[in-house]
């Protein structure tokens, strides 16, 4: 059943994605890449991490796919407006190199991956965690004790982020 | 953890499943008699004109853009709110637990909420209104005139 349920999410991943790619209206895009995070997150919920995949959903599917859907309706459209429709249309460049150089990462972290053993190093150096309780308060108290600077950073950085993408955006005043 | 979740997609497949099969029951019921004032696209009783995808304002990018940044802070909040009042914690801790999660918490919102200051005092997250246009006209004949050509005419 779980094996059934995942293949089903890993056919919705790599199927949305392929509609990313090959679909020319960018919108259409966008709404295949909605599909794509989703299953990604339920790919993160099977692996046992369950934060992340809320996370997941409510960062890339909440925020940042809304902020893409916001970045194709504010493109100026007026080349667009013959014919009634003002879609906003691509077209495939470079195929050769695209597929060489995404088909030679795919290759290398595939080789990588096999040869790890992730789960061997795991159970060497972490012990082994437990896939019945959730992450979500281990990460809380990893994130108070130990990982308490790289925390407050990520608060500064997020400012320097919020500061510069308003500065940013409403400079043409 | 996973059946938790199992719960969850079941949810989110009856969802899927529910909206056709409504579509469906409506599609077997109703009438179909379209003509073309019914297939025309609504638009506050007026007639519709243009496109569907016009250009939007910019200022919603900026919203947006400041949203996700919220959110991500909020993502950050929510692993602590679990251990925050995490009573073991604080009883090993003599109390300090508390406290230092807290503290690190008010500055991690703290440095955030200085960010968003900035962006405030600085005119960033003004909406761009439409300039109300004023006249400059001043008129020669003077006011009280005007009130007594209504008092005569009253009746």
């Amino acid at each position: 059943m779980l094996n059934i349920i995942l293949i089903a999410f890993c056919i919705l991943t790599v199927g949305s994605a392929l509609w990313v790619l090959w679909t020319k209206n960018v919108l259409h895009a966008a709404f295949a890449l909605l599909l794509t995070f989703l299953g990604v997150a339920a790919l993160y919920v099977m692996a046992g991490a369950d934060f992340l995949g809320i996370t997941q959903i409510l960062v890339y599917v909440g925020g940042i796919l809304v902020l893409l859907i916001f970045g194709i309706m504010l493109t100026n459209q007026a080349g667009n407006k013959e014919g009634g429709k003002n879609m906003i249309l691509t077209e495939n460049l470079n195929r050769f190199w695209g597929i060489l150089i995404a088909g030679g990462f795919f290759g290398l972290l595939f080789y990588t991956f096999t040869q790890a053993g992730f789960q061997e190093v795991e159970q060497q150096h972490f012990g082994e965690i437990s896939n019945h309780s959730s992450t979500i308060q281990i990460t809380g108290i990893q994130l108070m004790t130990d990982y308490v600077l790289p925390f407050e950073i990520v608060g500064v950085l997020l400012m320097i982020a919020l500061v510069g993408a308003s500065f940013l955006a409403s400079k043409n005043e | 953890m996973l059946t938790d979740f199992g719960y969850i997609l079941l949810f989110i497949i009856t969802g899927i499943v529910f909206c056709f099969v409504i579509l469906f029951v409506g599609k077997l019921l109703r009438p179909s008699r379209p003509n073309e004032e019914k297939l025309s696209t609504y638009e506050s009783g007026e007639a519709p004109e243009g496109n569907a995808n016009v250009r939007f304002n910019i200022r919603f990018y900026v919203i947006a853009l400041i949203f996700v940044l919220f959110e991500v802070e909020l993502v950050f909040l929510f692993p602590w709110a679990t251990v925050f009042g995490n009573k073991h914690l604080i009883e090993v801790t003599n109390g300090l637990w508390g406290w230092f999660a807290l503290a690190e918490m008010l500055i991690f919102v703290g440095t955030l909420a200085l960010g968003l200051a900035y962006a405030w005092v600085k005119g960033h997250l003004e909406w761009v209104r439409p300039k109300i246009q004023t006249q400059d006209f001043t008129s020669k004949v003077p006011a009280n005139l005007y009130e007594n050509i209504n008092k005569k005419y009253e009746k």
